[in-house]
């Protein structure tokens, strides 16, 4: 699957507001208009964008606590995003998940989990869904390299398999898990071997193109439309930032991040568009649209109310108690 | 014994460091707990005195973690565990009810388990309801476990210091809003036994049971309803809740004839209900009224902060209680 220059384009501005999005996050944090922590994977945008380029309208997805880029990737405006974050009763959960647990049901993103690995067999359960139902929607879940050492990933991956899910384990290798580099955690150079041992196809990829993310998670998602069962994909990333506010990154080296930095996902990406005839002007001019749409967004966020105290049972089951 | 002040999170680290001196059979492990000194920094310093081989970082492995901890501590080892936050205890939680308690009871007593896990739980600061829990009731459910949940530094150092001596699984559970909280640590080796509560103020109208953070906003109701009401609450903070020092609790509730449980976790089904059924039954006749308890709401933790306020318990509920228990 190549992308053509309209594709590229879009893939183009939904990184810039993505990466837009995590940066205006971070000052929001330091600023401390919001508390909790926030994850965020500037650096890793190409692959929520490839992998949304790679599926069609209608298929899920299911985040990790790093997950504003599929949340937007999938659909949900800057806005809503934002004002979540803010713990806002605008926001994409009404200010009641937060950064961690953004979704929406009909966007079709399952809440962000702040439980390493335990969307995986959630994912397993929708994908179930669709199989029992005879529909053609897939669900990609979304995870780090440390998460395949949970428990979870290896009996999702095994039911997945055993059932022929039509689901795709989407696998974001930042090198670390936290602040332990990979090769203190597993012993194997490639985590998409793993794969074979369930009997599923393993693939790595290289995440920071946009491009190759969409052609594999496009076969990908061909093979599980027609009855074959899931796909693991590696995704070789970085995140330039650090795992969480106040991580200063000193587990990694400077040389590193500026190898990483070099291959940047966007950059490229505007390097292809500009070989495809678009002019810096309109490059820029597509830069600039995006950052006035988040400013508009984060302004009109921050304006918005908290929720009220008395809407705490808001989501609440009938015989939960509110009340003191 | 002298003391000087220390951070809560520097009394737990020395109390670990004492005993990792004192007895080589003693490790820890857990996840970015080695050269990265932990996500709270409680066992800064240790990799660095100790090296790698007993200050051990895991994969995000917690049943795996948990496990290999108990089979170590069945044949020798102490080990402690880091959970990083109490929640993910869930993940593990075959190898802390099924495995760990049992062992000692089911083999005929051939085999113990003297590990510590070492958690940290509490809501605030937007943490949100997958990192905030409080789930100390599961684990005193269950037999198996000795759990203890301090309050202040000097506690935590004692409590800690024993709970690595105990030949029996113990579940340390620290509190992320106290780590930056200081008080006068005593030096050197200090112990606390497990079961004996502290009766930190000492009063006749009312007992306010409380334990681990939420011991903050009990005393300053115990503040409050003293200096605007003229009421003089007991406020006694129960540091273990299993063993739990009932002679304590006895006997100032039948001084009082008055009690209160205040604890962050959920109320329904919480350690309150245990103490209060269990108080009730053993001062029956001395009560003037039903023994109340003030818990976390009923629901998931919210993110938000104009929500997270009212999920969390204030002094005001403490004393509105504490005058409702009175008939004030
Ligand atoms: C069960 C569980 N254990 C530990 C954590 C704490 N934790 C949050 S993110 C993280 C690292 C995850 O690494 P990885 O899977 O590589 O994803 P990344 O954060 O790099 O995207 C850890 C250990 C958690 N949230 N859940
Ligand atoms: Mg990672």
């Amino acid at each position: 699957m190549s992308l053509s220059t309209q594709q590229l384009e879009e893939a183009y501005a939904e990184m810039l507001r993505i990466r837009g999005f995590e940066e205006r996050a971070q000052e929001l944090y330091a600023k401390l208009h919001f508390k909790g922590s926030t994850h965020l994977g500037i650096g890793q945008e190409a692959v929520a964008v490839g992998t949304r380029l790679g599926l069609q309208d209608g298929d899920l997805v299911a985040p990790t606590y790093r997950g504003h880029a599929y949340a937007l990737a999938w659909g949900m405006t800057s806005f809503s995003l934002f004002a979540e974050l803010l713990g806002r009763e605008a926001g994409s959960n009404h200010g009641r998940g937060g950064s961690k647990h953004m979704g929406s049901a009909e966007l079709g993103v399952i809440p962000g989990n702040a439980i390493v690995a335990a969307n995986l067999p959630i994912a397993c359960g929708t994908a179930l869904r669709a199989k029992m139902d005879g529909d053609d929607e897939v669900t990609v879940v979304v995870f780090g390299d440390g998460a395949t050492n949970q428990a979870a990933f290896h009996e999702a991956m095994n039911l997945a398999a055993v059932w022929d899910l039509p689901v795709i384990f989407l696998c974001e290798n930042n090198l670390y898990s936290e602040m332990t580099p990979i090769k203190d955690a597993v012993k194997v150079d490639e985590l998409s071997i793993r794969a074979s041992a369930y009997g599923m196809p393993g693939v790595r990829v290289d995440g920071m193109s946009v491009g190759a993310v969409a052609d594999v998670v496009s076969q990908a998602a061909a093979r599980a439309r027609s009855g074959q069962g899931p796909t693991f994909i590696e995704a070789m990333t970085y995140r330039y930032c650090g795992h969480m506010p106040g991580d200063l990154c000193d587990y990694r080296t400077r040389e590193e991040e500026a190898e990483w930095k070099s291959r940047d996902a966007i950059e490229a990406c505007e390097t292809l568009l500009i070989a495809a005839g678009k002019t810096p002007a309109e490059t820029a001019a597509i830069r600039a649209q995006v950052e006035a749409d988040l400013n508009t967004a984060e302004a009109e966020a921050l304006a918005s109310p908290l929720p009220d105290p008395s809407t705490i049972n808001r989501g609440a089951a009938a015989w939960m108690e509110t009340s003191r | 014994m002298s003391a000087r002040e220390l951070p809560y999170r520097e009394a737990i680290r020395e109390a670990i460091q004492i005993e990792m001196q004192r007895d080589p059979d003693v490790f820890i492990m857990g996840e970015d707990i080695g050269s990265y000194g932990g996500i709270y920094k409680v066992t800064k310093g240790l990799y660095e005195e100790f090296g790698p081989e007993r200050v051990m970082d895991t994969p995000i492995s917690e049943a795996g973690f948990v496990g290999a901890a108990i089979g170590a501590a069945m044949v020798g080892k102490r080990p402690i565990v880091e959970l990083m936050f109490m929640d993910f205890s869930l993940v593990a939680a075959d190898q802390i009810l099924n495995q760990a308690g049992k062992q000692r009871f089911m083999s005929g007593d051939d085999f113990r388990v003297p590990m510590t896990i070492r958690t940290q739980q509490g809501a605030g600061g937007g943490v949100g309801a997958q990192h905030g829990q409080s789930l100390e009731a599961l684990f005193m459910h269950i037999p198996g476990f000795a759990i203890a949940l301090p309050s202040t530094a000097a506690d935590a150092k004692g409590l800690m210091a024993t709970a690595i001596r105990m030949d029996d699984p113990t579940m340390f559970i620290e509190h992320k809003t106290l780590y930056a909280e200081k008080d006068p640590v005593p030096e050197g080796e200090y112990l606390i036994p497990f079961g004996k509560a502290a009766i930190r103020t000492e009063g006749s109208d009312i007992t306010l049971i409380s334990y681990s953070a939420s011991m903050l906003p009990t005393l300053k109701a115990a503040e409050l309803l003293k200096t605007n009401h003229g009421i003089n609450a007991e406020v006694i903070d129960l540091r273990t809740i299993v063993p739990v020092d009932w002679a304590t609790l006895t006997a100032s509730v039948m001084k009082t004839g008055h009690g209160i449980v205040i604890h962050e976790a959920h109320r329904r089904g919480g350690v309150g209900a245990e103490i209060a059924a269990e108080l009730t039954q053993r001062t029956w006749g001395t009560l003037a009224a039903p023994i109340a308890r003030i818990g976390g709401l009923d629901i998931p933790i919210p993110f938000s902060p104009s929500l997270e306020a009212v999920w969390h318990i204030q002094p005001e509920d403490i004393v509105n209680t504490a005058l409702r228990t009175l008939k004030k």
